[in-house]
């Protein structure tokens, strides 16, 4: 890889082993980005052959293809590898490589940490997907097949899948709580002078509140499946009316973390935008104090509105209320980040390079996705979206576009800063509109099925769905096969293209466009006096 | 050579902070945010009592005393209205108890005291130990409802083809809604577990 | 300007959405039956004309900036980062004066009153409905009547394995539906048997989750006669998407009259469980039990998934004593698929199902099981 090739300044006794203990030992930030962000795209597409596997058996009413039990284990694979396994390590690789350089420092506060953070995720990965392929090769009863939400008592009646899974979950927890710790004292500690919290980049922001939202809850998660493999194993009755227990206690524990967890996606994504918006519009970010506060509420909020995931298990009047008030609430911050954004945009001086495309793309999806939200928080009404096809659609357009576009727009953005070389801008846009096309064609009709009253992970269905199911089908190969053009844009890139300048875009700004491209392996040793 | 070297230089160089080198200050902040992510994992255990406590106080989840309470003693019976209370009988699977109440419904006035008697057979040919769960629905009601004497506060043991009655005495607040005309209490009678269940009230 | 054009864009939501209350968009639910459907379809309505229109609205100012503010047609990057004089200030905070109205009182009002009707409490029900989700059936229960039944889907395996056509109920079909009467208000309980499920008629507006150990309620009155179809909601095991629900709403004199019959069949199915049959008359209730409830995982042919559900041709339980066998069916075996039939089928079912398993398939055990066989062994745990 290019961003390893540079020489060491003399006075550094420099001697890196090459080969694979470099990748095992290193504790620099660049390279364990780099492996972050590698291991994230593969799981993108693990999880993303699984759905397609989904989709294709969705194509038509009957089962052609999978049987409902393998079928299980397919959407909840999906789901968690996902979640774990591409949305947080890649955020978790934009931020590596990216906030020591925007912030003026020589590396993450603690890059030994930042080394076993890593390299947790592997084993966690195998763990968690073992099951599966052994039950496909015959052994064993297979992978975790309860949806991703793992919800008790059905968690109880599955195979050793879900016991690797638990355990898989705890290795993936502490990478998290790791790597949001190097993250906070990262930014707070290791500012360059000059740069007060007020001055620096929405990035760290957006990142900063994401580790302290993830050490907050992955902990409380942790608990939770901890109390699944005592009821499963060890004779305790945490979710066993039997005992004394009770099944919905799960689904508070779980949706406690499980709410957050989608503010842990966005935030990254939230503070990054303004970047690229500002670098494609040549002008400053607009609303920089209030897009802060917005995320401070955002954080807030994510932590006291859980139980809206949880309207039909039976709730009383006043919790309903509640819930849907507050979750409605979090509207407000999210439509000032929204405008900010927007206003960044109004009278700029507008280029549309890629990484502009994603980020517009993130903005207009993820806002379908928010305002669906809104539909979703009457708790009345919610029984009618609940568990079927309109919830499927509205946290894909909340999520997809957060985590895929946003970590593509990222990825696209500093591709120069981390190779050398600009990036093939015609395959970057084969690659956007293809995805955006896919990725509508796929998920519209979604919410249509919902409406019809389609129910989710269900393997088979009646026949007024099959229409809809057959376009969302098409829709999802053709967004499935946008993935593999970003892929060979991204070795392209890696391996040669047109000479990056330090200041690779026009109107990019920040500490980061300040070091050569590709940036060298160690940058920063002195810190940059910022005004 | 590593990171951490380089910045204890630039804590030097710049003649950085008073006592404490970067790196110290990392340190200590590191620990701080450990010491954070062990309380919320403390946290979720803790949910564990504290949803309890919870569904005690709300009636979420149509939890209603575990334990016998006191015959209220001097608790005027609201003579103006009366309350339907229901009775509904659950036998989980592989459960070999024939359980049901003698009567569907009754009538009572609020603050009075009411009897009903489930009766239950072992239909196998063997001992069997379980426990009835009560619930009560709907939710907000389950609060208002006191079980004075309930077959439900201990494990419940019978023998081969033996039947019994149950009784259920109970009383329903009379500070419960107006509005609520229909409580209905039912028992899911379960296996014990092989754990002693846990009494957590 | 964002908050004018805000202001004229809910003046035509609103306008659209009142005219949606009438007539059926796209993105409606099905027709409603129920005063909760036909409320939380206009909430429903209501929000998705404002979302829409607010969608577009800003969709349309973005891209007016896009084509308006190219650098290739020259525009020169403004530099302004916040609001400068007490105007822009009024410009900037009256949408989200308005998205405060639009949430607490656009929305929120509607919302509150649809919640507060949807979890009536004032719930003196002329009928009292339970039901109980098992995997992977429906259990219908009316406690005043007395009567108790099971509702198991009937499409064919054939079909859904691609051998035959699809009728066109396919997978939303049962045996035994729900019977309610038309007009009047029903209290419905829900509980489970094992994992939870979750009980949806999308005509009726209502969904609600079905937890083992406790119990649920909801309230339907039903204004239309007419068979109504709903799935299962929550995910189950591995046929969570085969255990539809369907509801047969009629005149209250077809009502009564259905319930005079269930009450026969009631006193029937207990004469069963003393009558004692033949072998043949056994393996015809046997073959009939069996098509229904067990070629799902076994196959018509006995046969069985290998490694996945275990062939019961020439099997050590099918071949060896009855009462283990019976245990099995009875009592299922724990983390396996295999479920407890006890609570789905009576005495008389299963000794019927168990009769025709040891007698197929080249099975010759000559063994006829009675329906007080099954009776003693309830309950045995393994």
């Amino acid at each position: 890889m290019s961003v390893a090739t540079t020489t060491h300044p003399g006075g550094h006794e420099a001697h890196h082993p090459s080969g694979l203990l470099r990748w095992i030992q290193t504790t620099n930030h660049k390279d364990i980005a780099v492996m972050y962000l590698t291991f994230a795209v593969i799981m993108l597409l693990i999880a993303g052959a699984m759905i397609l596997v989904v989709r294709a058996e969705l194509f038509q009413p009957g089962l052609q293809i999978v049987q409902p039990e393998f079928f299980n284990q397919l959407i909840t694979l999906h789901g968690l590898i996902m979640v774990f396994g591409f949305a947080m390590p890649a955020a978790t690789g934009l931020a590596n490589y990216m906030l020591p350089l925007m912030i003026g420092a020589p590396d993450m506060a603690l890059p030994r940490l930042n080394n076993w953070g890593f390299w947790i995720l592997p084993p966690a990965a195998v763990m968690l997907v073992l099951p599966f392929f052994l039950g496909l090769g015959g052994v064993g009863a297979g992978g975790i097949d309860t949806g991703w939400t793992i919800y008790a008592p059905l968690s109880m009646q599955s195979g050793w899948g879900m016991d690797f899974a638990i355990f898989s979950v705890h290795m993936l927890g502490v990478s998290s709580i790791l790597a949001s710790i190097n993250v906070i004292v990262t930014v707070l500690n290791m500012r360059a002078p000059g740069m007060t919290f007020w001055k620096m980049p929405l990035f760290a922001h957006g990142f900063l509140y994401t580790a302290i939202i993830l050490i907050t809850i992955m902990p409380v998660l942790a608990g939770g499946v901890t109390m699944l493999l005592l009821d499963r194993h060890f004779g305790t009755n945490f979710y066993n009316a039997a005992g004394g227990g009770d099944p919905v206690l799960w689904q508070h524990i779980f949706w406690f973390m499980g709410h957050p967890e989608v503010y842990v996606l966005l935030l990254p994504i939230a503070g990054l935008v303004p970047h690229i918006l500002s670098a494609f519009t040549r002008k400053p970010t607009y609303g920089y104090k209030a897009q802060v506060y917005s995320m401070w509420g955002i954080m807030f909020l994510s932590v006291i509105v859980w139980a809206h995931h949880m309207f039909t298990s039976g709730m009383s009047v006043g919790g309903q209320l509640y819930f849907m008030y507050s979750t409605m609430a979090i509207s407000l911050p999210l439509a000032v980040l929204f405008f900010c954004w927007i206003a960044t945009i109004w009278r700029g001086s507008l280029t549309f390079e890629t990484p502009m495309l994603f980020a517009i793309g993130f903005i207009v999806l993820f806002g379908w996705g928010g305002l669906t939200g809104l539909v979703l928080a009457d708790a009345a009404a919610d029984p009618q979206y609940h568990n079927a096809y309109f919830l499927v659609a509205h946290f894909h357009y909340a999520l997809y576009p957060t985590t895929v576009f946003g970590a593509m727009a990222g990825i696209y953005y500093w591709l120069p800063k981390w190779t050398g070389h600009m990036l093939d801008e015609r395959l970057g846009q084969w690659h956007f509109w293809v995805a955006l096309i896919g990725f509508n064609v796929t998920f519209i009709p979604q919410f249509l099925l919902g409406l019809a009253g389609m129910p989710r992970r269900i393997p088979d269905y009646p026949l007024m769905f099959a229409d809809w199911n057959m376009v969302s089908t098409v829709g999802a190969f053709v967004l499935g096969a946008s993935h593999l053009i970003f892929v060979w844009n991204v070795i392209k890139c890696v391996r040669g293209g047109k000479k990056a300048e330090a200041r690779a875009w026009e109107g990019a700004e920040g500490l980061e466009w300040t070091v050569p491209s590709p940036a060298p392996y160690h940058t920063f040793e002195t810190q940059p006096a910022v005004k | 050579m590593n990171a951490s070297d380089s910045t204890l230089e630039i804590a030097a160089e710049s003649g950085a902070g008073p006592a404490d080198s970067l790196e110290q200050r990392n340190r200590r902040l590191m620990w701080r945010l450990v010491t954070l992510a062990v309380l919320c994992a403390g946290f979720g255990f803790a949910l564990v009592p504290l949803y309890d406590v919870i569904c005690r106080v709300t009636g979420l989840n149509g939890r209603t005393n575990a334990m016998a309470v006191a015959a209220p003693s001097n608790t005027q019976v609201d003579t103006t209205r009366w309350v339907k209370v229901e009775f509904l009988s659950h036998s989980m699977p592989g459960v070999a108890i024939q359980f049901a109440p003698q009567e569907f419904s009754i009538d009572v006035r609020p603050g009075a005291l009411a009897q009903i008697n489930y009766v239950a057979t072992n239909t196998s040919d063997r001992v069997f130990i379980g426990r009835a769960i009560p619930s009560v629905t709907p939710a907000v009601a389950a609060p208002h409802f006191k079980k004075i004497e309930c077959f439900c506060f201990n494990e419940q043991t019978f023998q081969p083809g033996e039947t019994r009655v149950m009784p259920v005495v109970f009383t329903v607040d009379p500070d419960m809604a107006r509005e609520l005309g229909t409580v209905t209490l039912s028992y899911a009678f379960f296996e014990a577990p092989k754990a002693a269940p846990k009494d957590l009230m | 300007m964002r908050g004018v054009r805000g202001e004229l864009v809910l003046g035509a939501a609103l306008a659209l959405a009142s005219a949606t209350a009438t007539a059926k968009p796209f993105w409606a639910f099905p027709d409603p039956v129920t005063p909760i459907a036909r409320e939380t379809l206009h909430v429903h309505n209501l929000f998705m004309a404002v979302i829409v229109t607010l969608f577009f609205a800003v969709l349309a100012i973005m891209l007016y900036s896009f084509w308006k503010h190219r650098k290739s047609q020259g525009h020169q990057a403004a530099t302004f980062t916040q609001p400068n004089s007490r105007k822009q200030w009024a410009w900037v905070l009256a949408p989200f004066a308005g998205l405060l109205i639009l949430d607490y009182g656009v929305f929120g009002v509607p919302a509150y009153h649809a919640v507060l009707s949807y979890e009536d409490t004032q719930n003196n029900a002329e009928l009292v409905v339970k039901v109980t989700g098992s995997q992977w059936l429906w259990q219908y229960e009316y406690p005043k009547e007395g009567i108790k039944f099971a509702s198991h889907l009937t499409t064919p395996r054939d079909q859904i394995d691609n051998k035959a056509p699809k009728g066109e109920n396919y997978l939303l079909e049962v045996d035994n539906p729900l019977v309610l009467p038309v007009g009047k208000k029903v209290r419905v309980i829900t509980t489970s048997n094992d994992v939870i499920h979750s009980w949806w008629v999308p005509a009726f507006g209502v969904k609600r989750d079905a937890v083992p150990g406790f119990l649920r309620e909801f309230w339907v009155k039903v204004e239309q006669p007419g068979t109504y179809r709903g799935q299962c909601s929550e995910l189950c095991g591995k046929e969570h998407g085969f255990m539809p629900v369907v509801v047969n709403v009629v005149s209250q004199a077809e009502y009564t009259a259905w319930v005079t019959k269930q009450k026969e069949a009631v006193a029937k199915d207990k004469e069963l469980s003393i009558a004692v049959l033949s072998l043949d008359d056994l393996k015809a209730r046997g073959e009939k039990i069996y098509a229904t409830n067990c070629t799902a995982c076994h196959q018509a042919t006995g046969m069985g998934v290998p490694n996945v559900f275990p062939s019961l041709v020439g099997s050590k339980v099918i071949t060896g004593p009855v009462e283990e066998h019976i245990k099995v069916v009875l009592n299922g075996r724990p983390n396996t698929p295999m479920a407890a039939w006890s609570k789905q089928l009576s005495d008389a079912d299963i000794a019927a199902v168990v009769t025709y398993e040891r007698n197929s398939w080249g099975n010759k055990t000559g063994d006829a099981v009675q329906a007080a066989a099954v009776g003693k062994l309830r309950g045995d745990s393994r």
